[in-house]
């Protein structure tokens, strides 16, 4: 039972249902955002170019939540719905013509009607079954991206031109951070309300025990669709982000790895848990970022520590994701509301 | 006796007491070479508590599951008499049957056991919410006011359950008992024409039983909610049943009142034992 504020008297239900009830919380809150805007301004490009990296895995990582977390329908499918949200909005920019926030907007709306087109599996299969069809979409996805070549340019790059909006070109890392990090923040919010309401609760009770969840009239089906489809939204967002951030969309981007680095998110950050996806975020894009600095600096006394980088990133991912299923299966979010509840409950243990 | 002043009818039912509210007719289910039910055919009549009984294997709890569509009996009828008319079951899917007011329990507990009590009893409430996609990401809005008033009739159940103390916490984390209570909660508050409880105090202790049994009780007589009960223990069954039928291997043996049935010698023979005959 984690530990609760003492103190705190709801008149209403309203006021309980808000998600900060004491002083403390509230002030962390605003802690958190002092911090993001903070960012920019004091670290260095390197660690800006990462702190947007880990804005565009924050908003795909809520939405593989939703799926995996929430629902409880697994998916290896992640790199591909970030293509789709990729090529879509790059391809619609530079042969349609269109402006690029319309471009984002319609690549959201095609990723979430692919993704409910690859959830209809769900369906019928769960479990590793389903992690096997959602792999197939994966594979089916980037095969189609790279061999479509009249609509993909195949397995060529295409190159964007620099994000322009009423004439103000988004040219650096800094000006692209405050685009990243407002959908992130929407992606979090949109995320943390719809588990408040009925439909994020009728997520969670397919995801528990289907079944009870269709006697207490819960259609399944479209459930399960619909999750595929907000799940793949979030994908489709955060990809078309990645394809006007970097200015190159190339299927290289968006392989398997990239689904199980999603996967591997979720867990380490907590399933079932909109800030686990945030925690998750920030921790699998440093951990990397931090080992390719620590080579870096190592140079000058062992030549060869950058060469040995990737080698030693790949033990290390695998590493940390063993170590959280043993240790801690319920990820980053279960060890801080640990922390939270030590310090409540400080100088008792209980 | 109402003891408290409710704002909600928990009722969903618009039928007078007396007229029928669901007929069963010569539903039939069979899994592959193995007849669950042959023939089997009662009327449920608004206002009653209606037990199912029978032994171990008698077809009770797949009797149960083709009313509320889980199983789809090979032969046979399942009519619901709605406020729109009348409403044939077989066939239909279990959230449309649930939309139509049919609520349940389950033998084994089937609660939603990651969610809290007060999120549980909340998916109960599923069927009567817009849940509007848009609505929902904003909360602000439509969404927060739709949680809170449907809120207040949970509440009222939370109160009617005396489960208090136990609303924020975890189904999965809480005492058998209590999540028995939470299971009928949960159909409770979907405001059913038609309450199906599949042994709802199997497992539990004297003491336990009674207040389950005051529960259910206090559901028929305060909200008049129509029931169907499976149950093993007889005292329970001839106590709180207003009729009683009888299955065994599937087929329906007796129909009628607890006097009725435990006067019937092929009822005697099939479930309470021979000895008690002599």
């Amino acid at each position: 039972m984690p530990a609760s504020a003492t103190g705190v008297h709801h008149r209403s239900y309203a006021s309980e249902l808000t998600l900060r009830h004491t002083r403390a919380e509230r002030f962390r809150l605003l802690l958190i955002l002092a911090a993001v805007v903070m960012v920019p301004f004091i670290v260095t490009p390197y660690w800006l170019t990462i702190a947007n990296q880990i804005g565009i895995a924050v908003i795909g990582a809520v939405g593989l939540n939703i799926l995996v977390g929430y629902t409880g329908q697994i998916s290896l499918g992640q790199g591909g719905f970030l293509a789709v949200g990729a090529y879509t909005s790059a391809l619609l920019h530079i042969r349609a013509d269109l402006p690029v926030p319309v471009c984002i907007a319609l690549a959201v709306i095609t990723t979430a009607a692919i993704g409910a087109l690859f959830g209809v599996p769900a369906l019928r299969l769960k479990g590793l079954y389903l992690a096997i069809a959602t792999l197939a979409s994966q594979e089916i996805i980037l095969f189609a991206v790279r061999t479509w070549d009249w609509l993909t340019g195949g397995v060529d790059a295409i190159s964007l031109p620099r994000l322009e909006v009423g004439g103000f070109i988004f040219r650096q890392d800094f000006d692209w951070y405050w685009v990243i990090m407002a959908f992130a923040v929407l992606a979090v919010i949109t995320g943390r309300n719809l588990f408040r309401t009925g439909l994020g609760r009728s997520f969670m009770a397919v995801r528990d025990q289907d079944i009870a969840a269709s006697a207490m009239g819960v259609d399944v089906t479209r459930t399960k669709v619909l999750a595929f489809a907000i799940s793949s939204a979030y994908a489709g967002l955060a990809g078309a982000l990645m394809a006007h951030y970097t200015g190159i969309v190339t299927w290289e981007r968006f392989t398997l790895d990239v689904s199980v680095l999603y996967l591997a998110i979720i867990i380490v950050g907590g399933l079932g848990s909109i800030a686990g996806s945030v925690y998750g975020a920030i921790f699998m894009i440093t951990l990397p970022a931090l080992i390719t600095r620590f080579g870096q600096d190592f140079q000058s006394i062992w030549p060869q520590a950058a060469e040995k980088v990737p080698a030693v990133q790949v033990i290390v991912f695998g590493l940390v994701i063993v170590l959280f299923l043993i240790f801690e299966p319920r990820g980053l979010n279960r060890i801080w509301q640990r922390m939270k509840d030590y310090i409540r409950f400080w100088p008792y243990r209980y | 006796m109402i003891t408290r002043a409710y704002r909600h009818s928990l009722n969903g039912s618009h039928l007078a007491p007396g007229q029928p509210l669901m007929e069963v007719s010569d539903v039939s289910l069979r899994f592959g070479g193995i007849t669950a039910l042959a023939g089997v055919g009662f009327t449920v009549t608004q206002g009653h508590i209606h037990a199912v009984i029978g032994p171990n294997g008698a077809g009770k709890s797949s009797l149960l599951n083709c009313i509320s569509g889980l199983y789809r009996p090979q032969e046979g009828q399942v009519t619901l008499y709605t406020k729109n008319g009348p409403a044939e079951l077989v066939g239909m899917r279990p959230h449309r049957i649930a939309r139509l007011g049919v609520a349940r329990s389950f033998q084994n507990i089937e609660l939603f056991r990651h969610l809290t009590v007060l999120e549980n009893l909340m998916l109960g409430r599923h069927v009567h919410m817009r849940h509007r996609l848009l609505a929902s990401l904003a909360w602000f809005g439509p969404a927060r006011r739709e949680e809170i008033a449907h809120r207040v009739l949970v509440e009222e159940v939370i109160d009617l359950l005396q489960i208090q103390s136990v609303r924020h916490q975890p189904v999965g984390s809480l005492a058998y008992g209590f999540q028995k209570r939470v299971e009928l909660g949960r159909a409770l508050c979907m405001q059913p024409a038609l309450l199906l409880l599949d042994e709802p105090m199997a497992g539990m202790n004297t003491e336990e039983k009674e207040d389950m049994a005051r529960f259910v009780l206090d559901v028929h007589e305060l909200a008049g909610v129509t029931v169907v009960l499976i149950e093993h223990d007889m005292n329970v069954v001839m106590d709180i049943s207003d009729r009683v039928s009888v299955l065994d291997f599937g087929e329906l043996i007796a129909d009628g009142t607890p006097a009725e049935v435990s006067a019937n010698p092929d009822v005697v023979r099939a479930y309470l034992g021979e000895e008690l005959s002599a």
